[in-house]
C-alpha cells in the first residue's frame, strides 16, 4: 500500500475514534453521576429519598421531594407564562408581520436567547423581586416561584417560539389556499387549519422549553428563595402558591456541592440523576413526536 | 341570450411592473361551463384567479379595470364574502389534514353552522353532489389524505360545493389525474352545469371540446403578456374559429 | 348599490352576520399578536437597555483593569474575570474543535462506505447520531457534576481551568458536532466526485476540497460555542472554583464573568459591580450574534460566487 493510502486508513480510524467520543462521553456522564449517588440510594433508600420532603443534611434527613415539587412548579408557571407568549411571537412572525416588522422581532428573539442567565437572575433579583415584595401578603418576601417563573418564562421564550415558527412556516401553502378559497378569514386559517396542522412541530417546541426549564440552574438559584421547602400558599388565597420561596433540583445541586461530603455529596449527585431521568424522558417525547409527525407528512 | 354571471371589461393585471393580463372584456354566460384555453403561460390560471381575488395573496399585484359579479365590482366588496360565493378547485387537490367529513364540513363551519345534523346533510349532499358519496359514506372518518388522487379531487369539489357557491373556478382540476379520475371529473362538470357557472382553465383541448359550452382562448407573444383573442360557443372556435391564432393553436401548430 | 347590500346579495343574511363578527374577531386577535410582538421586543429592550444603562455607570477603565478584591466585599474590578474567561473559552475550543470537526467528519463522509465491518460502522454511526442528540439535551449542572466527579476528583485534577475546559469541551461538543455537520452536508458532491475523480484519495478531498469549503459553517459553530462558554455557569460553578486571581497555569482555579456576576449578587450583594460585570457580557454577547450574523452572510455569498 502507498503511503497516501495508509495515511487514509490511519485519518480513517482517528475520525472513527472522535466520531466514538460522544457515546464515550454519554457513558461516562451516566457512570459517573450514579456511581457518586449509589452510596445515598442504598443507604438513605429510594423511597426515602423520592417521598420524604424534608431536607436537612444535618440531622441525616435527604428527602427531595420538595425539590421535584420546586423544579415542577417553576416549570408548570414557565409554561403558563411563556408559552402564550412564545406561541403568539411565532405566529405574529410567521403569518401577520410585515417583513421590516419581521426583521426586528426575530433578531431580537434571538438575542434573548443569547442573554446569560445569571444576567437574567440579577435582572430577577433587582428589579422583579423587590416589585413583587409589594405585594401584601405575610411571608412574601418577593423571592419565589412568582419571580422564578417569570424568569424562566422570559428565558424559555426563545426555544419556543423559533421552533413553533419554523413548524408554522412548515404548513404547506396550498392548505393555506384552500382554506381561504372557501371563504374563510386569516385567522380562521390560523386557527382551524395551519395550527393543527403543525401541532405536533410546536408541541415538540414547547417540550423543549420544558427541558430546558427544567436543567436551569444559577438564574433559579437567584431568584426562588432556595427554602427546601414544599410550597404551598401563603394565605387562604390559592394563587399566593406562587409567591412561596422554593428550591430547584438544580439548586439543590449547586448550592450545597461545594462544600458537602459523604453522603451529603452523594445524596446531591442522586439529585443529579433524577434530573437526568426526567430530562432523558422529556427529550425522548420530544423526538418521538417529531418522528412520528415526519411519518405521517411523509405518508401525504 | 343567457344572463351574464361573470364580466370583465378592460381588465388588466400586474405582477410589479410586469402586466401579466392586458385588457381583457369578456362575459360568461351563467350556469354554463366556459373553458379557457391557449399555450401555458398565457395567464389563463392568474384570470381564472381574478374572479375569487386570490390574486391579492400575492404582494405586489396590482390591477386596471373591472371585474363583475351578477354587475357587482367585486373589488369593492368583502373578498372573504366573495369567495364564499365564488368557489375554487385547485390543479393539485389540497385536502385539508383532516377527516373527510371534516374536510367538507369546514366551509359551512366557516360561515357559522354548528347545528351537526345540518352538517351532516350538507356534507352528504356535497358528497352526492360530487359523486362520491358512495364510495365514503361508511367511511367519514378517514382522512381526506387516504383517498386516492381522483377521489381527492372529487373531495375537493364537494368541499367548494358545501359552502353552496354560484360559480365554481377550477384551474386545470384533471391534471394530475389518470384518464379514468378524468372522465369521472369530466362527466361531474358536465352534472353540475345544471345549477352552477362553471369556469374551467385546461391545457388539453379535446378536454375543452368534450365538456365546455363556451371556450375563450388566451394568447401570449414574446412580451409574455396575456390577452384575449377569441371567445365564442365551443362549437364555433373549434370548427370555424375567426382569428389566425385561434386555428393554428386548434390544429396544433405550436401550443 | 352600497357596500353592505352587495354583500346581502351575494350571501345569505345569516352569513353576512356570522361575517362581521369574525372580521371582528380577526381584527382582536391580530392587534393581540402584534401586541405580543411588541411585548418580546419590549422585554429585550428593558432587559438590555437596564443592564447596559445600569451597568455603564460602573464601568470605566478602573473597572476593566484592576482585579477584584475579594472576600465580601465586593470591591475592586473585573480584570481577571476576563482573563479567567478568555483562556477558558481558549483551552475549551482548543480540546472540542478538533474532536467535534473529526467527529462530524466521520459522521457525514463517511456514512455511506462499502467496506469491511461497514454494518459495524453504520450501527456505531447511528449510536453515534444518539448520543449527540441526548448530549444536547443535558444540562449544564449535569455536566458540572460529571465533570466534578471526574476531572475534579477521580483524575484529581482539583478546580481548575483544565476540569472546567474538559468539561466544557463536552457541553459544546454537540453544538460543534452538529453545525459542523450542516457545514459538511451543503458541500456539493459534486466537489468530492471530481477530487477523486483526480486520483485524490478520501483524506485528501476532504482536507483540501471538503474542508476548505465547509470552513465558515464550522467558524460559526466555534462562535456559538464560545458564545455558550461565556454565558454558562453552572457548569463552572463546580468545576472551575471561585479564585479571584488571575490563572497562571491550567491548574490554577479562576472566574468567568459570569461567575464572577454570580459571587457578586449572591454572596456580596454589590449589585452595582454586578451590574457592570453584566453590561460587559451582555456586549460581548451582542459583538458575537453579529459576528455569527457576518459569518452566515460570508457562508452564502461563498456559495452564490461559486455557482
Amino acid at each position: 500500500m502507498s503511503g497516501r493510502m495508509i495515511a487514509d486508513k490511519v485519518v480513517k480510524y482517528i475520525l472513527f475514534a472522535s466520531a466514538i467520543i460522544s457515546i464515550i462521553i454519554v457513558l461516562a456522564i451516566g457512570f459517573f453521576i450514579f456511581r457518586e449517588s449509589i452510596d445515598a440510594w442504598t443507604e438513605i433508600g429510594v423511597s426515602e429519598m423520592l417521598f420524604k420532603t424534608v431536607w436537612r443534611p444535618g440531622i441525616d434527613q435527604y428527602g427531595i421531594l420538595a425539590m421535584i415539587a420546586g423544579s415542577l412548579s417553576v416549570t408548570f408557571g414557565a409554561i403558563l407564562l411563556g408559552v402564550p407568549l412564545a406561541l403568539g411571537c411565532a405566529i405574529f412572525l410567521a403569518e401577520i408581520a410585515p417583513e421590516g416588522v419581521q426583521a426586528v422581532v426575530r433578531p431580537a428573539v434571538q438575542l434573548l436567547a443569547g442573554i446569560p442567565s445569571v444576567v437574567y437572575g440579577l435582572f430577577g433579583m433587582v428589579i422583579l423581586v423587590p416589585l413583587i415584595r409589594n405585594i401584601d401578603v405575610p411571608g412574601n418576601s418577593g423571592y419565589g416561584l412568582l419571580a422564578a417563573s417569570i424568569v424562566l418564562a422570559v428565558m424559555i421564550l426563545p426555544t419556543i417560539a423559533s421552533i413553533a415558527e419554523d413548524a408554522i412556516r412548515a404548513v404547506p401553502e396550498n392548505y393555506r389556499h384552500g382554506s381561504l378559497a372557501l371563504g374563510a378569514t386569516k385567522w380562521q386559517t390560523i386557527t382551524r387549519v395551519i395550527l393543527p396542522a403543525g401541532k405536533s412541530g410546536i408541541i415538540a417546541g414547547v417540550i423543549l422549553g420544558v427541558g430546558r426549564a427544567l436543567g436551569e440552574t444559577m438564574a433559579m438559584i437567584m431568584v426562588i428563595g432556595n427554602s427546601a421547602i414544599m410550597p404551598r400558599p401563603l394565605s387562604s388565597n390559592p394563587l399566593t402558591f406562587f409567591l412561596s420561596q422554593a428550591r430547584t433540583l438544580t439548586g439543590n445541586i449547586a448550592v450545597e456541592i461545594n462544600y458537602a461530603t459523604g453522603i451529603h455529596e452523594s445524596a446531591l449527585f442522586a439529585t443529579g440523576v433524577v434530573l437526568f431521568g426526567l430530562i432523558i424522558v422529556v427529550n425522548a417525547s420530544a423526538r418521538w413526536i417529531i418522528r412520528s409527525q415526519k411519518y405521517v407528512e411523509k405518508a401525504n | 341570450m343567457n344572463d351574464t354571471k361573470l364580466e370583465t371589461i378592460n381588465y388588466s393585471l400586474y405582477y410589479g411592473k410586469f402586466r401579466a393580463l392586458k385588457d381583457i372584456s369578456i362575459k360568461i354566460p351563467k350556469n354554463k361551463v366556459t373553458a379557457l384555453i391557449g399555450p401555458s403561460g398565457c395567464g389563463k390560471s392568474t384570470f381564472l384567479r381574478s374572479f375569487n381575488r386570490m390574486n391579492d395573496l400575492i404582494p405586489g399585484v396590482h390591477t386596471e379595470g373591472s371585474v363583475l359579479i351578477d354587475g357587482e365590482d367585486i373589488f369593492k366588496v368583502d373578498p372573504v364574502a366573495l369567495r364564499q360565493n365564488v368557489g375554487m378547485v385547485f390543479q393539485k387537490p389540497n385536502p385539508f389534514p383532516k377527516s373527510i367529513f371534516e374536510n367538507i364540513a369546514y366551509g359551512p363551519r366557516v360561515t357559522g353552522l354548528k347545528d351537526h345534523h345540518k352538517l351532516e346533510e350538507i356534507v352528504e349532499r356535497s358528497l352526492r353532489s360530487a359523486a362520491l358519496w358512495d364510495e365514503v359514506k361508511d367511511n367519514l372518518g378517514k382522512s381526506g389524505l387516504d383517498l386516492s388522487g381522483g377521489q381527492q379531487q372529487r373531495m375537493c369539489i364537494a368541499r367548494a360545493l358545501a359552502v353552496e357557491p354560484t360559480v365554481i373556478l377550477m384551474d386545470e382540476p384533471a391534471a394530475s389525474l389518470d384518464p379514468i379520475a378524468t372522465l369521472k371529473i369530466e362527466d361531474l362538470i358536465h352534472e353540475l352545469s345544471a345549477n352552477y357557472t362553471i369556469v374551467i382553465v385546461t391545457h388539453n383541448m379535446q378536454q375543452a371540446g368534450r365538456v365546455a359550452d363556451f371556450t375563450a382562448f388566451f394568447y401570449t407573444d414574446e412580451s409574455r403578456t396575456g390577452q384575449l383573442v377569441e371567445f365564442d360557443e365551443t362549437k364555433k372556435i373549434f370548427t370555424s374559429p375567426r382569428d389566425r391564432r385561434t386555428e393554428d393553436y386548434i390544429t396544433g401548430r405550436f401550443g | 348599490m352600497d357596500e353592505r347590500s352587495s354583500e346581502i346579495a351575494l350571501i345569505h343574511k345569516a352569513q353576512a352576520l356570522n361575517l362581521k363578527k369574525e372580521h371582528r374577531r380577526q381584527s382582536f386577535w391580530v392587534a393581540l399578536m402584534w401586541l405580543f410582538g411588541l411585548i418580546t421586543v419590549s422585554i429585550l429592550i428593558l432587559v438590555v437597555g437596564y443592564v447596559l444603562l445600569k451597568g455603564g455607570t460602573a464601568i470605566n477603565w478602573e473597572f476593566l483593569t484592576t482585579p477584584p478584591k475579594g472576600g465580601l466585599s465586593g470591591e475592586g474590578g473585573i480584570s481577571t474575570t476576563i482573563g479567567t474567561t478568555f483562556y477558558l473559552v481558549g483551552l475549551t475550543l482548543l480540546i472540542a474543535t478538533p474532536l467535534g470537526v473529526g467527529a462530524a467528519m466521520f459522521l457525514i463522509e463517511y456514512a455511506g462506505e462499502q467496506s469491511l465491518g461497514s454494518k459495524f460502522l453504520r450501527s456505531m454511526i447511528s449510536i453515534a447520531n444518539f448520543a449527540v442528540e441526548t448530549l444536547a439535551g443535558i444540562p449544564s449542572i449535569i455536566y458540572g457534576l460529571f465533570g466534578y466527579a471526574l476531572f475534579v476528583s477521580t483524575l484529581k485534577f482539583g478546580f481548575s481551568l483544565l476540569s472546567a475546559a474538559l468539561a466544557g469541551a463536552c457541553l459544546v461538543l454537540p453544538t460543534i458536532i452538529r453545525t459542523t455537520e450542516e457545514a459538511l452536508l451543503a458541500v456539493p458532491d459534486d466537489y468530492r466526485r471530481g477530487s477523486l475523480a483526480l486520483g485524490a484519495t478520501k483524506w485528501q478531498t476532504l482536507y483540501r476540497v471538503v474542508l476548505p469549503a465547509s470552513t465558515p459553517g464550522i467558524i460559526t459553530g466555534i462562535i456559538l460555542s464560545v458564545g455558550r462558554v461565556i454565558s454558562e455557569t453552572a457548569i463552572f460553578y463546580v468545576t472551575l472554583g471561585g479564585s479571584y486571581r488571575m490563572p497562571t497555569s491550567v491548574m490554577d482555579s479562576g472566574r468567568t464573568l459570569a461567575l464572577h456576576l454570580y459571587y457578586l449578587a449572591m454572596d456580596t450583594r454589590a449589585f452595582d459591580k454586578a451590574m457592570g460585570t453584566g453590561a460587559v457580557l451582555v456586549v460581548m454577547i451582542i459583538l458575537i450574534n453579529l459576528l455569527i450574523d457576518f459569518v452566515s452572510r460570508k457562508l452564502t455569498a461563498g456559495v452564490r460566487r461559486v455557482r
